[in-house]
């Protein structure tokens, strides 16, 4: 038996495949598809304290091996949550984490705080690195200083785990990890959609109604492999490789580079069953290459004897 | 309802017109039964580099003794371009059936049917529907031009078919709003699937006439089964998913 659990702290995953957050909306629908449950955790759509309606459509479109979105985060809000999807996904045998986002930073804290009382919620991933919204989101996570002060501030609050997700839409975002974990984060997750833009030589206009989207699958792939690579040498807590991963062969470069585990996102879309392939794929490569824990190869091409 | 994925083998694949194209699926021994006209399904394209993503597609129609569902395609891109090319025992990878579907009206009452380029394709279905339960709707169909016009064939044994072509080479001449039938005939229900701009005329039409009307809207998509919330449409309920609280929209709830 091959042991692929993974652990941030004394949170455990039984698997170190875990579901991006906006792209496994509530985890229900993947119900008919495959027993949610399997998955080391699923990371809920984004959340915010009010209910928010996203952008106006078109909110996406498919660009080469990749596609950018601008979904804006739309939500009904934490007290929705709480009413009425929280019961359901906490009947889910695995990790059910949350995506926390603010346009201020009273609104982390609040949410924070709020959900610190939600037992079956081990722990959040604060996204200081969402592209797609006017106020807050990445303006958090790409200027030093503030994501220092917003992360400060929810982690007094909060007292589980917690998980700061990076923006890739930075000079070195190295810096913004080092400063996760010097304010108490207890893991990172990288990386958020790059942003980018697409035009519509037909209309002439650009495709996306607020014309700069965030890009993700395999067109960004090689970008995030490198962040997390550059990221995973230089902290000591647990790494979260994100961005185009689509298959077993493209989750373990990211374990390989220093990612103790992975989060699938755009897949899914394509193939709603890509995190369970992705699980038994892991198995059965680490079976077939002799490894009892799939430790022994997080960080591997940093290994001094390769 | 369950949706699924799985591998459907082409049966046929029967070109109608150089752009429009029908695919005959076998889903083998799986039951079918459940699938309801206007829903649709998203189809993995693998013979082009260039398409990523699923495309979503209505279905067209079910044969359930030969248990194979069948999809109109018009070639407007590469991945219907590649869809094109699917030989007799190719397989193709689907996840249906998706979304909801159109209602079915009280007993007694005129339907119109009106379908505008491949917004014909969930018609079908949904006429060959209305006849098992006894109605026979009229139907309306709109091309741009005669090279594009479908064998109507099959649309014939629904209900009686109208065309309008834009460039008059068969039927009216005009939109298929334009069409004197709409003036001369009284509809109690209307169903309509087709380009938006051509679907915001019928829902006008339908609503200045307190005629019930349903449109099945083709949102872009990324993923089909509400996972992504890109395919939203603008409704007095909010922002709603064309994939799952769709396609089908009562127009009183767009806003229109
Ligand atoms: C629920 C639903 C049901 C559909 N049913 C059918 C059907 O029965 N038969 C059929 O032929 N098509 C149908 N469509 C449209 C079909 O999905 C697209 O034509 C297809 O995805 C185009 O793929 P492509 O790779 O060939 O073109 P692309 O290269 O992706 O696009 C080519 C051009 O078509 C435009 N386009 C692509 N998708 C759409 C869309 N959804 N709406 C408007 N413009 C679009 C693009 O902007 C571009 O200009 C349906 C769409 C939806 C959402
Ligand atoms: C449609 C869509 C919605 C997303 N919504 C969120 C979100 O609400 N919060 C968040 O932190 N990331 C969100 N993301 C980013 C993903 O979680 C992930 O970081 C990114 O897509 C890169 O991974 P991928 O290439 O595997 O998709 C979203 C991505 C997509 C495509
Ligand atoms: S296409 Fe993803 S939610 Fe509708």
């Amino acid at each position: 038996m091959v042991n692929i659990g993974f652990n941030i702290g004394d949170l455990h995953f039984k698997t170190p495949v875990l579901t991006a957050s906006g792209t496994f909306g509530y985890g229900s629908e993947f119900d008919d598809f495959f027993d949610v449950s399997i998955l080391g955790g699923i990371i809920l759509k984004g959340i915010t304290l009010e209910p928010r309606e996203g952008n106006p459509y078109p909110r996406m479109v498919e660009t080469p091996s990749g596609m950018l979105n601008s979904v804006g985060l739309q939500n009904k809000g934490l007290e929705y949550f709480e009413k009425d999807i929280y019961p359901q996904v906490s009947a889910y045998n695995t990790n059910v984490l949350l995506n926390i986002n603010g346009s201020t930073v009273d609104d982390y804290i609040a949410l924070a705080y709020r959900i610190n009382k939600l037992e079956k919620i081990p722990a959040v991933e604060l996204n200081i690195s969402c592209p797609n919204v006017k106020m807050g989101g990445m303006a958090f996570g790409t200027n030093t200083e503030t994501a220092r002060t917003v992360i400060k501030k929810v982690r007094a609050v909060y007292k589980k785990k917690l998980i700061v997700k990076l923006s890739p839409n930075v000079t070195d975002i190295v810096d913004f990890a080092c400063i996760a974990q010097e304010e108490g984060a207890d893991a990172v997750s990288l990386i958020n959609t790059i942003l980018g833009m697409a035009i519509d030589t037909k209309s002439m206009k650009p495709f996306l109604s607020t014309i700069t989207g965030g890009l993700s699958g395999p067109a960004v792939k090689p970008a995030a492999l490198r962040m997390v690579w550059q990221v995973a040498k230089a902290v000591s807590i647990p790494v979260i490789g994100i961005g185009g991963i689509m298959n077993t062969s493209d989750a373990l470069e990211f374990f390989l580079a220093g990612a103790s585990a992975v989060q699938i996102g755009t897949a899914s879309f394509i193939d709603p069953k890509a995190s369970v392939r992705i699980i038994e794929g892991l198995e059965q490569y680490l079976g077939e290459k002799g490894f009892s824990n799939i430790k022994e190869i997080v960080g591997y091409i940093n290994k001094p004897n390769i | 309802m369950v949706k699924r994925i799985e591998n459907l083998v082409v049966v046929e694949n029967k070109s109608l017109t150089k752009d429009y194209f029908i695919l005959v699926l076998s889903c083998a021994n799986k039951d079918i039964s459940d699938i309801k006209p206007g829903q649709f399904v998203q189809v993995k394209v693998d013979k082009s580099h260039s398409t990523f993503l699923r495309r979503p597609f209505s279905v067209h129609d079910v044969d359930f003794s030969k248990n194979t569902i069948s999809l109109l395609i018009k070639i407007v891109g590469n991945g219907t371009l590649a869809l094109s090319g699917l030989k007799k025992n190719d397989t193709l990878n689907v996840i249906y059936p998706l979304g909801n579907s159109f209602s079915i009206p009280q007993p007694g009452k005129r339907i119109l049917l009106a379908g505008g380029g491949c917004g014909i394709a969930p018609l079908l279905f949904l006429g060959k529907k209305l006849r098992s339960h006894g109605f026979i709707p009229d139907l309306l169909l709109g091309f741009k031009d005669v090279e594009q016009g479908l064998e109507i064939d099959e649309y014939n044994k629904i209900g009686r078919v109208y065309l309008a072509t834009e460039d008059g080479s068969v039927g009216q001449k005009g939109y298929l709003t334009d069409h004197s039938i709409l003036k001369s005939e009284k509809y109690d229900y209307v169903y309509s699937c087709g380009p938006e701009p051509m679907l915001k005329n019928i829902a006008r039409y339908c609503k200045d006439r307190k005629i019930f009307c349903e449109v099945s809207l083709e949102n872009l998509m990324a993923c089909g089964i509400g996972a992504c919330l890109c395919c939203v449409v603008d409704t007095v309920k909010g922002n709603l998913c064309t994939c799952t609280e769709g396609p089908v929209f009562n127009i009183n709830d767009l806003k229109w």
